[in-house]
């Protein structure tokens, strides 16, 4: 099962790369993995996406926590989490009917267009990892000629109706 | 206030610390701390391998509980230190090693001795430093040593770039050390082990099974309280050596792959097993889902991870096992009537374990070639009330001394069990006998294992260090001779060790005593000669050379399915 695991660590060299090795040397997954430094500079926040049965990721969190950089480990669980992720795509398109309905699709996505050419057209997509997914299913017959996607970055929602 | 040096700073921390003993080895990239050493009070052991310095201060902390250190160069000096890094890893020993470094502006650019040594040890330390500042080596020594003694102990690495020990600043006074995202958890939940306490007060054939953590925390007494308090048998680990008096009748001795029959007959047969300070380690277990496959698990030890992660728990408690023990002492006081019952109730078990004892007692037959285990149990005999430390290399040599000497103490039993590492047992026992320069050490070593260090004989005699290592040469590497015979149809390749050195002549080369026992009639005398000689010595023992270690279990299987003599 998909696992998010959100991780403050202290914002030093060498942090990512005990993380890393922790998956790693332990035969974990990564799926994904997000860092950005938070509004405190001295400490960082990672999202990391993971799958493995409950003692698998009991094991992560456990070991994640024992790393001496981990200030806080927290799985978060759909019903309380918040996901998004994004994408961003460009597109072989030489005008004409083929455009305006790549167009008409990306709006559907709520997407933004980022840069519009001549010849090619670049896109912004957010959103949940379901929608990107579906998004790119529908997208893919359109000539794609790259695509830079993020991992998931995620946050715990602070109230949940029951 | 005047500035000093990188150097002196990292003296007077360690003087600051009660640091006492540094085992290292000098190079171009720490020349400053060696030049400033003879100015403090700090005493240094010259080694003649940097392996060695670490296993000797890993060998010092056992014997001690202290903070073993080990200060070595730059690149080989610092690449040497791995093994000894991650045999302290695996057995959580608690160490400080230091590491020469290139000069900071040169890091990462294939500088001459350069070596990644933060990066290369990362998974085999439990953290480490690299110190890019003059201004930071105070606060990172503070905060290694805390690292290092805290929690579930182990070794920390610390990388010291040479303009970092060359720079000058002041020397702050020392803060107290606090780490954002390190606070171990000491104190044992009361609800937790007032449940455990309901359980094994409830149990019918209940077994303690005691790990290594048990000697790390200083919890033997309590333990052995306990036990005998509820009449409740117990087995040790490898590690657990010496956490409970092994001439006790509660005492099941060791289990696993090499346990006794009645402890692995016991752990397979309990309803209730209180794991301490032990971590389910597959060497222990065999195949899992079998492990006291009826029971109800308790398990008390103060790294997280370590709790249901090979085998699930009924009842986890996160703490120190001196704390948990500690309460668990208590609560006993104040419940008199259930600890009377618990310690009259299970007579039928303790009985059925008397059974098992006279079926499979551990064995052997000694006719005219001299028996490993013989040589071991003399050890044993002789040695009693000396309370010596016992130190052993890997292979058949440690099995038999787990198995045939009869540990009454903790922290007198120093030996590789998560690493197994070859190569351990002298320095180990040259660093035990630098913290206790009165007691008797004995490393129990193997022909080819005592090859892989045995350059350490010159550190003994140089320092006069009077160890006694004690060769039960049986002309292969036998462990893995073992596994040939009994899976390999015999195949012996490449375990006949028939290019040893003369080990007398090998002990004489570096101004040591070296005697030799042939026959079983001359070993209680060698070994006396031995004992009683004022400084270093090598005993080789011709042993026989097929012996095996039994009962043993095959990899993987149920811990009661034993190879037995
Ligand atoms: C550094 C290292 N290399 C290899 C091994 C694998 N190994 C385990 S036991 C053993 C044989 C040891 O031979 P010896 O020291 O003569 O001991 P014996 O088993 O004969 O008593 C070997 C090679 C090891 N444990 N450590
Ligand atoms: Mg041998």
């Amino acid at each position: 099962m998909k696992h998010i695991i959100s991780v403050l660590v202290e914002n030093e060299f060498g942090v990512l790369s005990r993380i890393a090795s922790l998956f790693s040397g332990r035969g974990f997954n990564i799926e994904s993995l997000t860092v950005a430094e938070t509004e405190d500079k001295t400490i960082s926040s990672m999202t990391i996406v993971t799958h493995g049965d409950d003692h698998i990721i009991e094991q992560i969190t456990k070991q994640l926590n024992k790393l001496i950089n981990v200030i806080k480990v927290v799985e978060l669980t759909e019903s309380v989490q918040m996901a998004r992720e994004m994408v961003l795509l460009k597109f072989a398109v030489n005008g004409g009917a083929k455009r305006l309905e790549l167009l008409r699709l990306v709006e559907v996505y709520q997407g933004r267009v980022l840069e519009l050419g001549v010849r090619s057209l670049i896109v912004e997509l957010t959103g949940e990892r379901a929608k990107i997914v579906a998004a790119l299913e529908v997208l893919a017959p359109f000539a794609i000629k790259e695509i830079s996607r993020t991992g998931m970055v995620a946050l715990a929602r602070d109230s949940i109706k029951s | 206030m005047k500035e000093i040096s990188g150097a002196q700073i990292l003296l007077e921390v360690l003087q600051e610390q009660g640091v006492e003993v540094i085992f290292g080895y000098p190079g171009g990239a720490v020349i400053n701390f060696y030049d400033h050493l003879p100015d403090y009070t700090c005493r240094h052991f010259l080694v003649r391998h940097e392996q060695a310095a670490v296993h000797a201060a890993d060998g010092y902390a056992r014997a001690t509980g202290k903070i073993g250190v080990a200060l070595v160069t730059s690149g080989p000096g610092a690449t040497n230190t791995v093994t000894g890094l991650a045999t302290a890893s695996m057995d959580s020993i608690p160490m400080v090693v230091f590491t020469g470094q290139v000069p900071t502006p040169l890091i990462g650019n294939d500088a001459f001795q350069e070596a990644d040594i933060v990066g290369i040890t990362r998974p085999c330390t439990k953290h480490n430093f690299l110190v890019k500042r003059v201004e930071d080596l105070e606060r990172i020594v503070n905060e290694a040593f805390h690292i290092a003694g805290s929690g579930r102990p182990g070794p920390v690495l610390v990388d010291l770039p040479k303009d970092v020990i060359a720079g000058k600043c002041l020397k702050k006074v020392a803060e107290k050390t606090s780490l954002k995202g390190y606070s171990p958890n000491y104190a044992g939940h009361p609800g937790q082990i007032q449940r455990a306490i309901e359980v094994i007060f409830q149990a019918k054939r209940p077994v303690f099974y005691v790990g290594g953590g048990v000697i790390l925390a200083d919890a033997a007494e309590n333990l052995t309280a306990l036990a005998r308090a509820l009449q409740i048998p117990v087995t040790t680990t490898l590690m657990g050596l010496g956490a409970f008096p092994e001439d006790d009748s509660l005492s099941l001795g060791m289990l696993g792959m090499h346990g006794t029959y009645r402890a692995n007959m016991a752990v397979t047969e309990s309803d209730v097993l209180v794991a301490f300070g032990a971590r389910f380690d597959d060497r222990v277990t065999g195949r899992v889902d079998t492990f006291a496959a009826d029971a109800k698990i308790i398990h008390v030890d103060i790294d997280p991870t370590s709790i249901s992660k090979n085998v699930d728990v009924d009842i986890p408690i996160v703490g120190d096992v001196a704390d948990v023990l500690g309460k668990m002492v208590e609560l006993l006081k104040t419940s008199e009537p259930g600890t009377k019952a618990c310690a009259g109730g299970h007579n039928e078990w303790l009985a059925e374990i008397a059974r098992w004892r006279e079926l499979h007692k551990l064995s052997y037959q000694q006719y005219e070639i001299i028996k490993p285990q013989f040589v071991v149990e003399k050890i044993s005999e002789l040695t009693r009330g000396d309370n010596p430390i016992v130190s052993t290399e890997v292979g058949q040599n440690q099995m038999w001394a787990a198995q045939f000497f009869t540990f009454t103490q903790p922290r007198s039993w120093l030996t590789s069990g998560g690493l197994g590492t070859m190569g351990y047992g002298l320095p180990a026992a040259m660093g035990a006998q630098v913290a206790f320069p009165e007691r008797l050490v004995i490393d129990i070593a193997g022909d080819g294992s005592i090859q892989m260090n045995s350059q350490e004989l010159a550190t003994v005699v140089q320092y006069n260090l009077p160890v006694k290592v004690i060769i039960l040469n049986n002309g292969y590497l036998g462990m893995v001779r073992q596994w040939q015979e009994l899976f390999f149809d015999k195949h012996y390749s490449f375990t006949t060790m028939n290019h040893a050195p003369d080990f007398v002549k090998l002990a004489e080369a570096y101004g040591a005593l070296g005697l030799r026992a042939t026959k079983p009639q001359e070993v209680e005398s060698i070994l006396k000669q031995a004992f009683a000689h004022p400084g270093p010595v090598v005993v080789d023992i011709v042993v026989a050379p097929e012996e095996n270690v039994y009962p043993m279990v095959p990899a993987g299987e149920a811990i009661s399915n034993m190879l037995l003599v």
